[in-house]
């Protein structure tokens, strides 16, 4: 386990992007996906015990190592440029797709009140949200979706993650209502 | 904009513009995220029970920042006049008479609006709380450097072209074609627009960037050509897609302009 648990580290190190234990798993002729699965969890607990500036994060499917968020100031000082942040606008959007996916635009604009054309395409420049398809209707209206980047972004393991929308309850008959 | 997003809006922005005094606080009126956003603001501030709305209470406040927005020239976005409208027809109805007879289904007037504006906050905290959360770039950090992870546009001396240019290109790839394959054959449409596009982004995916000529392909009938320049037009308009010439009478390259996931692009109804 312990040898494991160090190639795991060796993997994760010098993926660029989240790297899954399937993946790693088809590099090992001797550890199923599940022992991998054990060890990085066991490798990311060592790294919490640790309490360095580093920690392993499971996001987007993935394991990755991110730095500690009381480092942030310094990682831009050291970076430069300014950080990456999203207007409410464009938060908003990117909530209803979210929550909504596969949502149209015009339902994002329903529940919004507002033209959300400019926020949809800042978003789909960030690679946040996606293009899913087009609906089978009149005018093929697109469809939109939010991308594996966005759960690296917010750091989310995958859209379940996402926490229950406050006051869904009292909204009954309304789920699901744009895209039938 | 992390901590309080609601509370931004009691500004000092009255110094700067002579805002017509209104209930004796000031505002910065573009800080509103559209006429929901205001509503829920007017509902929050007069501590009104979201269920049981004062309407008229309510529309006339409504109203009279519409007209300070006015006044301060701003552009009113058609979304607040048609709110304006909407809360002026409720009113119009709560005035009515309750008929006698008794039409328990009716619903109240307001409900509509009501659920509206629930759905409405239900996002806005939502977005907050994604605004909340460790923001990669922001807050925490990857090993490589901060990148956009959409696909760069090639390197070297290349200028991106526009409609015009492809029209031109799609042209003289038509003009060689032979015009003896017109085709009469009247069949039925066995292909979709949508369909197409969802292959030319399967393709792009896959190469992440094609000629011009690779993408309108050997395939020699004009049903086809005219189907996939239309689409890659259509994904031009998205922005899924960017075309790249290194100079005039140069071969034209489409590239993906985002990152795209394997597999879900046909995604139907």
């Amino acid at each position: 386990m312990e040898e494991l648990k160090k190639t795991v580290e060796a993997l994760i190190f010098v993926s660029e992007t989240p790297l899954s234990a399937k993946k790693m798993a088809e590099l090992f002729e001797d550890a199923s996906e599940r022992d991998i699965l054990e060890a990085a969890r066991e490798l990311a607990d060592d790294y919490e015990r640790r309490g360095g500036g580093l920690c392993l994060v499971e996001v987007g499917g993935g394991f990755q190592f991110r730095t500690i968020d009381s480092a942030a100031p310094w990682i831009q000082k050291l970076r430069g440029g300014k950080p990456a942040s999203l207007s409410r606008a464009a938060l908003e959007t990117l909530a209803v797709v979210a929550y909504r996916q596969p949502v149209l635009k015009s339902e994002i604009e329903r529940v919004r009140g507002v033209d959300v054309s400019a926020a949809l395409k800042g978003l789909l420049e960030k690679n946040l949200v996606r293009i899913m398809g087009r609906k089978d209707v009149a005018g093929r209206p697109i469809i939109y979706g939010t991308t594996k980047r966005f759960l690296e972004v917010f750091g989310l393991r995958d859209l379940s993650e996402l926490p229950t929308l406050r006051e869904m309850k009292e909204l009954t008959g309304e789920e699901g209502e744009g895209l039938e | 904009m992390k901590e309080g997003v609601p509370r931004l809006r009691l500004t000092r922005l009255a110094r700067v513009w002579s805002v017509p005094c209104i209930m004796d606080y000031r505002i910065k009126l573009d800080v509103f995220e559209g006429p929901l956003d205001l509503l829920l603001y007017l509902i929050r501030k007069n501590e009104i029970d979201i269920y049981d709305i004062p309407i008229s209470l309510i529309t006339e406040q409504y109203i009279s920042y519409l007209d300070a927005m006015k006044s301060l020239n701003l552009d009113l976005a058609g979304e607040y006049l048609v709110l304006a409208a909407t809360l002026l027809h409720i009113k119009s109805r709560m005035l009515l008479p309750v008929s006698e007879e008794i039409d328990e289904e009716e619903e109240d007037p307001r409900a509509d609006l009501v659920r509206q504006l629930l759905e409405y906050q239900a996002f806005k905290e939502a977005a907050i709380d994604l605004d909340r959360r460790k923001m990669l770039d922001r807050d925490v950090f990857t090993r490589r450097e901060a990148c956009d992870h959409a696909v760069e546009a090639p390197e070297g001396p290349v200028r991106e072209i526009g409609v015009f240019e492809l029209v031109k290109a799609f042209q003289k790839v038509m003009s060689g074609l032979p015009t003896a394959d017109l085709n009469l054959d009247i069949s039925a449409d066995s292909m979709s627009l949508s369909q197409r596009i969802s292959e030319v982004l399967d393709l792009l995916n896959e190469r992440k960037s094609l000629t011009f000529e690779e993408l309108l392909g050997e395939e020699g009938d004009r049903r086809v050509l005219v189907y996939t320049f239309l689409a890659l037009l259509e994904l031009m308009k998205m922005r899924v897609a960017r075309a790249f010439q290194q100079g005039p009478y140069e071969t034209i390259r489409i590239w993906l302009a985002v990152e795209l996931e394997g597999g879900d692009a046909d995604w139907k109804n």
